[in-house]
């Protein structure tokens, strides 16, 4: 049907409406659970997600077109038991107390998150902002990226009903189902938003942002890679070539440029060349800007895409290469081949020393990438140390790949599909996400005075103190003058407090 | 000075003066004398905002017309979108949005096979008399004393005798009351054989919301099969997922043969309301479908409004609401009485229809005008006057639930002050 009689709300963002009021809701309700209880509900859903990880990264696959099965079925298993292993051990529920400095913290979550999911990680996405979420007892509304909504929506409900099962409150998660930008941008404005969680392209970043509410946006990665003259070769090209087609590039930490010291290039070349990596002639590299970077930018439906795919798209052959090598010369934003490509193709340039490094990955990164992550084989700390001061960078991984490095799951950062980039790269958060972002603490805090005794804490549980004593209640019918003073005075006081609590 | 484009007032108290002079004298003077000067102006979500500017969180919602809160964005653009291209209707023909409204309504009533449609409550509690008479070919109609059915010209008989014996409305002899809750007065009513239906609000509202004890409304049921009566539920009030449900009958396991529903259904935009009956009841549809006429009765403005607020109502959304207000007012109600317990009795409670029971024998009058002052506007019941009622709105936030209790726990000193000051002078 074309031409509907009638005009009629649009009852997808009023329902929408009223799954934030449903999360509001089950905040209220979630915060009063204590640690046991709240675990068993993490524990739970991160299992359930666990036992899932194969079929949905098969899925996820099959629906957006883009990544490595095996590789997103790692990803699901490090964003759901990984997390417990990572942080089971923590208390984000019971106060902390500091007798030196006389402090008491109550933990106070966020509240209700919106959480909007990329399609390029969607459901390790999914897995690790809801238990994130659930870890510190807030609610969480997902939005899934429209290009993978089919396979978020039943992660989704897979968690909803784990979750449920476990004793979690109706509505800690939720999922809009039909997700759209102008539905989206309405949403995330919603005053009863507590948080926004912006994983995606740098146009939902800034959206969230501009929200009006609290917001962790995270922007663009664009990372360089150094092997300078003190890195083992062959091990370097290992795991650049593993990282660079890990999932096919797809994690915004994938290496985007390597620079290698000249000394050392063309022993790395061949190395490469002996892990899997396609050597691109002139021609080809010609052919590959081509289609990667069109007049609108990167050309998206090769993200994520198997590198001998892209070669044949790209109209050459390179059977069983697990990435395509494009030497350039320039190393700036001008050269298209050294921005952010989600997809098994790595720029490779060499440099004569690390003070050339360092400019061109600085003007490589001028564009895209700041504040998010570099990294760099060496074992020369002053390299090391020169690098990170200087690149717009807030995280360097150390002989490892970029893609798990960064990211945290093969460095000690933590796990995360929520990079920080900080003030750089335009966002609030300047690390890895992790559960503790998602929950902020009131303070009791006593007189520093050394005569003014810190209170006996320890054993006082904020969600089950003992009730205030009444006074056995009469019925003030039966009244006497001394009643009457009494409640005068009661008057009396109360109104002064209120006058004091409104002033 | 209200300037309102089409009138002007200078004063609230000019338009007090005016109310008095031309609309109802008594009335107005009424709730003067309870020290409730409200003239509800603007209105939104689920708060009133006095002519003066004051703001009012309504607990009253006019007996349930304001479930899904005042003047529902959602349904403001659903009727305004309807009168671009639709009015009232013509009664006599069959209509798009009368046929689509029926539909829905049978489809999620179960053992329900037409409706018939009112302008409001009285006029389907009326149709519902009728229908019960037509299939029973008896005149006698059974209800609860102190029920209330609104005042058309069958259903004012059905109610208390304040809104009868002065219109001479009262007809004691085909109108038969029996005490509430009570089995044996029921089957002593109905053992004759000569009455035609049993009509009953699921919880009787204008008395005060006094619960149904276990198994007695599905023993009136039982009584009017054994007996040959319809049952006629009376869901105005308790309709509309109230009682955590759609209809309240549904939650107590029983099936009417005719049941009403109004108030709450359109959202208090477009008045209509509706009687559905089974097929027995509804048999004269087959035999003289305009023996029942009513202009106004489905409005298709009414119909579209009524559509939509069908479809919110059963939004999982809606439903978690209902659920989560409903758990909400019960532990924070429990809390109350812990705190109160001088002055605040007990409370009645099925979903979101509470009735809250105050010692004093005219509590709810008292601590109806504390809560005004403290800007929450709830209504006593007319019937029985220790009883307030408390109606929350099935998409209450979280956040004005909180504020609700904040100010129901500021507002019970001011209400001792007026319990203890009405118990000196009596």
């Amino acid at each position: 049907m074309d031409n509907v009689l009638l005009a009629v709300p649009d009852a997808v963002y009023e329902q929408a409406k009223l799954k934030v009021e449903r999360s509001r809701w089950a905040v209220t309700k979630f915060q009063k659970l204590d640690r046991h209880s709240t675990s068993r509900i993490v524990e739970a859903v991160a299992n359930a997600a666990h036992a899932k990880a194969q079929f949905y990264a098969e899925w996820a696959v099959r629906e957006t077109g883009m990544g490595v099965v095996a590789h997103k079925r790692q990803k699901n298993e490090a964003c759901s038991r990984g997390l417990i292993e990572m942080y089971g051990h923590e208390d984000f529920v019971a106060p902390r107390i500091d007798t030196a400095r006389k402090i008491v913290e109550l933990p106070r979550p966020a509240g209700v998150i919106f959480a909007l999911i990329p399609v390029t990680n969607p459901v390790a996405t999914v897995f690790f902002k809801t238990l994130m979420a659930l870890m510190t007892r807030n609610a969480i509304i997902l939005s899934p990226h429209p290009g993978a909504k089919e396979v978020c929506t039943d992660a989704a409900r897979m968690m909803i009903e784990a979750a449920r099962a476990a004793g979690a409150p109706d509505g800690v998660i939720q999922v809009i189902d039909e997700p759209t930008i102008p539905l989206i941008e309405k949403l995330i404005a919603d005053e009863r938003i507590d948080l926004v969680i912006a994983t995606g392209g740098p146009a939902v970043v800034k959206a969230a942002y501009k929200s009006g509410n609290p917001a962790f946006g995270v922007g663009p990665g664009n990372a360089p890679v150094l092997v300078d003259d003190t890195a083992d070769l062959k091990v370097a090209a290992k795991r650049i070539v593993a990282s660079k087609s890990f999932d096919n590039s797809i994690l915004c930490t994938n290496e985007s440029t390597l620079l290698a010291f000249h000394t050392i290039a063309d022993a790395l070349l061949a190395s490469l060349k002996a892990e899997g990596a396609h050597i691109c002639t002139t021609d080809e590299t010609v052919k590959l800007r081509k289609l990667l970077f069109g007049e609108l930018g990167f050309n998206v439906k090769m993200i994520g895409k198997d590198a001998s795919i892209i070669a044949r798209e790209a109209g050459f052959s390179a059977p069983g290469a697990k990435i395509l090598l494009t030497l350039v010369d320039l190393v700036q934003p001008e050269e298209k081949l050294v921005r952010e490509k989600l997809c098994p193709v790595l720029a490779f340039a060499r440099v004569g020393n690390i003070d050339q490094a360092i400019s061109c990955a600085r003007s490589m990164m001028r564009t895209a990438g700041r504040g998010h992550s570099a990294a760099i084989h060496s074992r020369n700390e002053v390299h090391i140390m020169a690098y990170a001061a200087a690149l717009p960078a807030l995280r360097v991984a150390v002989n490892t790949g970029c893609s798990l490095g960064s990211s945290g799951f093969e460095t000690h950062l933590g796990p995360s599909m929520t990079i920080g980039t900080g003030f750089a790269g335009g966002s609030s958060l300047s690390e890895n996400l992790t559960p503790h972002h998602l929950v902020q603490f009131a303070r009791i805090a006593y007189n520093k005075e050394a005569s003014e005794g810190f209170g006996e804490f320890s054993g006082l549980d904020p969600l089950n103190l003992p009730r205030a004593t009444h006074a056995a209640l009469s019925l003030v019918a039966t009244d006497s003058s001394a009643d009457e003073l009494r409640r005068e005075l009661r008057r009396i006081i109360l109104e002064e407090l209120k006058a004091v609590l409104a002033a | 000075m209200f300037d309102y484009g089409h009138f002007k007032f200078e004063s609230k108290q000019d338009l007090f003066d005016k109310s008095i002079k031309y609309w109802n004298p008594e009335k107005t003077k009424f709730w003067q004398k309870a020290g409730i000067d409200l003239v509800i102006d603007r209105r939104e979500g689920y708060c009133l905002y006095d002519m003066d500017g004051r703001r009012l969180i309504d607990l009253h919602l006019n007996g349930g017309t304001y479930n899904l809160g005042h003047r529902h964005p959602e349904l403001v653009e659903t009727l305004k979108g309807a009168l671009d291209y639709f009015d009232i209707g013509n009664h006599w023909f069959p209509s798009v949005a009368r046929a689509a409204l029926s539909e829905a309504l049978i489809r999620v009533t179960p053992g329900m096979k037409y409706v018939v449609f009112g302008a409001g409550g009285a006029e389907a509690v009326d149709i519902a008399i009728k229908s019960a008479r037509y299939a029973t070919k008896r005149r006698k109609i059974v209800s609860i004393i102190k029920g209330y059915h609104g005042h058309g010209g069958l259903s004012v008989a059905t109610g208390d005798d304040r809104f009868s014996k002065i219109f001479l409305a009262d007809q004691p002899e085909t109108f038969i009351q029996v005490p509430f809750n009570d089995i044996a007065a029921m089957e002593q009513a109905l053992k004759a054989g000569d009455i035609a239906a049993l009509i009953m609000e699921t919880i009787p509202a204008t008395y005060g919301f006094p619960m149904p004890k276990d198994g007695y409304l599905a023993a009136c049921k039982a009584l009017c099969e054994k007996y040959g009566a319809l049952y006629i539920a009376d869901e105005v009030q308790t309709g509309m997922m109230r009682c955590g449900k759609l209809w309240g009958w549904q939650t107590y396991n029983i099936q009417p043969d005719i049941m009403i529903a109004a108030k709450g259904l359109t959202g208090g935009l477009y008045p209509i309301s509706a009687c559905l009956v089974n097929e027995r009841a509804g048999e004269w549809l087959n035999e003289d479908g305009a023996a029942h006429i009513s202009t106004a009765g489905g409005a298709e403005l009414g119909c579209i409004v009524a559509h939509k607020v069908i479809e919110m109502l059963h939004r999982p959304e809606t439903v978690a609401s209902v659920h989560a207000v409903t758990e909400f007012f019960r532990d924070a109600m429990a809390d109350m009485i812990q705190r109160h317990g001088d002055i605040f009795t007990g409370v009645r409670q099925r979903g979101v229809v509470l009735g809250l029971e105050f010692a004093h024998p005219q509590g709810a009058v008292y601590v109806s005008r504390a809560l005004y002052e403290h800007g929450v506007w709830a209504i006593f019941s007319s019937l029985d006057k220790r009883v307030l009622q408390w109606k929350p709105g099935v998409l209450l936030s979280h956040a004005m639930c909180q504020e609700i209790m904040d100010r129901f726990d500021a507002a019970m000193p001011r209400a001792r002050e007026f319990i203890a000051a009405a118990g000196k002078q009596g």
